[in-house]
């Protein structure tokens, strides 16, 4: 159920970027966000995400269930937002916090959440695990 | 000093009965004159029996003249050869055979040198630079100027050390010093011999494999000036063993290796005989007009992901026109595979590695241009010019330097009018802080970068479009 809430965008040079999916709670219409929060436990913070170089040493390592955020709305409920392909973690969006709206109006651009570059080797198998346009619809057809 | 005197006369009679050859003697005796060293083997032989022959007999100075005197042939008497046979560390001398004692100069078998292990003997006649000329003309190279370059194995570093030592000491017991510098160096009587007679860069490389072994000690005696082989199959490099000998106290070194070396029972081989031209660099500046065509090949995983490449159009044609093994290209920036590159065109540097062809006129580089223009509309070439290789760095300037002009066809969702624009023209000097972008995040450094947009013009087309010129600072995504 998880993965059907994030999108993933593949670019052909591997670069992931992770956004709210179509059918995801938080872009339905009554929403509002109270907040983003990128520190998703004690001791690791998104925000502090530091890379340095090509290959991006110093990046959080992520895996599937790692979560990257966690987003408050008005109505009281919290959604986790995970990352759904391993990789490294190039950077989350910051922009969303000061303006929480972003996410809301242009999920698939502005409103991206983060970036994530897969590890070269791994690269072919990440992208084969996610679903085509059509195929996602055709889960939410079918829900 | 272009002669020999008496008191070379111990000198040469101690090399010569200790299996060193002519030429290495004369070197040892700091003779200077390249011609002398170009005379015959057999007659330096000849002539060096008779100088001391004749020292023997009374105190008589003999000049080497520059013209070959008529001379007397005499054959190598190999009894008188056996009776020189002195070996002070008692190691196998070669003993030429007694049967060849009726022949004449071509039989007669020389000893070879303990020195040089026959690189100024046998690797000076006229065969092996007939071979050199051949792997040369082979190859067909066009070429006006040449280096010779020899690559010798590092015992013979060793070997003249313990030959050096072995006459110094015999000039000190005549109250005479030998320096170091003043013996003629082996590469430079080898080089004085060959080169003459070649033209163009050959590079020459000896091997000895019989006496691998003796840098050996070396190792223990100066741990430190030999570093572990990484890719190199041998710890013992040129470089290695001299700054090995240069530290190396004399006491030590005569511990370890024989004085005076040991006569070896086969010649030096040689590896390779390689030929090589210097790289040519060509210049000029392209057009690009395919909105399909990547500036380098796209291979993804061994698979071409588009067809051809603006290097692959360009350097075909000099490839074949310059015969080179390979080329190097390299543009003052690039641009996308989708963006084409008008105007003056971007002015672009191939490097011509080893070309068998190096002259080329005005009249040939424009037939030249000419022909690549032809061969294809995606992309066109002018200017194209031979440069030097300072040429390049210069047009590796631009890339940081200078100003790059974009005009770009602007769509708009909204509905504009003339004046709604207008104030594009007005912005000057704008700065942007640019992030890597996600198309190139893969493989650069996430990074903001400062940049600036010097102008920029817009022209007015209608309600949703508009064209926008823009001047920037190099290295703006």
């Amino acid at each position: 159920f998880s993965q059907l809430q994030h999108n993933n965008y593949v670019s052909c040079c591997r670069i992931c970027v992770i956004t709210l999916a179509e059918a995801h709670p938080l872009l339905q219409n009554g929403k509002t966000i109270t907040s983003i929060n990128y520190q998703i436990s004690a001791n690791c913070s998104r925000l502090q995400n530091k890379v340095s170089g090509k290959s991006k040493r110093g990046a959080q390592f992520l895996t599937e269930l790692a979560p990257l955020c966690r987003i408050s709305s008005s109505d009281g409920e919290e959604y986790t937002i995970y990352s759904c392909i391993r990789g490294r973690l190039i950077e989350v969006n910051e922009n969303i916090l000061s303006n929480p709206v972003l996410l809301q109006e242009k999920p698939s651009t502005e409103g991206y959440i983060a970036v994530v570059l897969p590890k070269f080797e791994e690269s072919k198998s990440v992208t084969q695990g996610l679903l085509t346009q059509e195929e996602y619809e055709e889960v939410l057809s079918k829900r | 000093m272009s002669s020999l005197t008496e008191k070379d006369s111990p000198v040469v009679q101690l090399l010569m009965n200790t299996g060193t050859c002519p030429r290495c003697i004369l070197r040892f005796c700091c003779v200077g004159s390249q011609v002398i060293y170009r005379r015959p083997y057999k007659d330096l032989m000849k002539d060096l029996k008779e100088f001391l022959k004749n020292n023997e007999e009374k105190e008589v100075t003999i000049c080497f003249d520059e013209v070959d005197p008529p001379c007397k042939r005499i054959r190598l008497e190999h009894t008188e050869e056996g009776r020189d046979d002195l070996n002070h560390n008692g190691a196998l001398q070669q003993i030429p055979s007694a049967n060849d004692d009726d022949t004449a100069m071509k039989n007669s078998i020389v000893k070879i040198c303990n020195v040089c292990l026959g690189i100024l003997q046998e690797f000076c006649e006229a065969d092996f630079v007939k071979k050199v000329c051949q792997k040369v003309k082979s190859a067909d190279y066009q070429f006006t100027s040449f280096v010779f370059s020899v690559s010798l194995p590092p015992q013979l570093s060793v070997r003249e050390r313990a030959a050096w030592l072995l006459v110094k000491q015999e000039m000190g017991k005549l109250g005479l010093s030998l320096a170091k510098d003043d013996i003629v160096q082996l590469k430079e009587a080898y080089k004085w011999i060959i080169h003459p007679q070649f033209l163009f860069e050959v590079s020459v490389v000896f091997a000895h494999p019989e006496t691998e072994e003796e840098c050996r000690f070396l190792a223990t005696a100066c741990p430190d000036c030999f570093k572990p082989a990484k890719n190199k199959q041998s710890v013992f490099t040129r470089m290695a063993v001299i700054k090995a000998l240069e530290k190396i106290k004399e006491e030590d070194f005569l511990k370890h290796f024989p004085c005076p070396p040991s006569s070896p029972k086969n010649l030096c081989v040689a590896l390779e005989i390689q030929c090589n031209n210097g790289a040519i660099f060509v210049a000029g500046r392209y057009n690009k007009y395919s909105r399909n065509l990547p500036q380098t090949p796209w291979i993804i995983d061994g698979e071409r992901k588009l067809e051809s490449s603006v290097e692959e159009l360009i350097s075909e044609h000099l490839m074949a026109a310059f015969k080179a093994d390979s080329f190097n290209f390299s543009s003052s920036g690039r641009e996308d595979v989708d963006v084409r590159t008008l105007g003056n065109g971007r002015p672009f540097a191939i490097e011509l590695v080893n070309p068998r062809r190096i002259h080329f006129t005005a009249e040939e580089m424009k037939g030249l241009q000419q022909t690549i223009n032809n061969s294809s509309d995606k992309i066109q070439v002018r200017d194209l010019q031979l440069v030097t290789r300072e040429a390049i760095g210069r047009m590796k300037e631009g890339e940081e330097e200078k100003t790059k002009t974009y005009s770009a066809l602007v769509w708009t969702d909204e509905a504009i009018q003339k004046e709604d624009i207008a104030f594009l023209d007005d912005i000057k000097e704008l700065k942007l802080d640019q992030k890597t972008p996600l198309r190139v995040l893969h493989r650069r450094p996430l990074a903001v970068r400062c940049r600036i947009i010097h102008t920029m013009k817009c022209e007015y087309i209608d309600e949703h479009h508009f064209r926008l010129h823009l001047k920037t600072q190099a290295g703006t995504y």
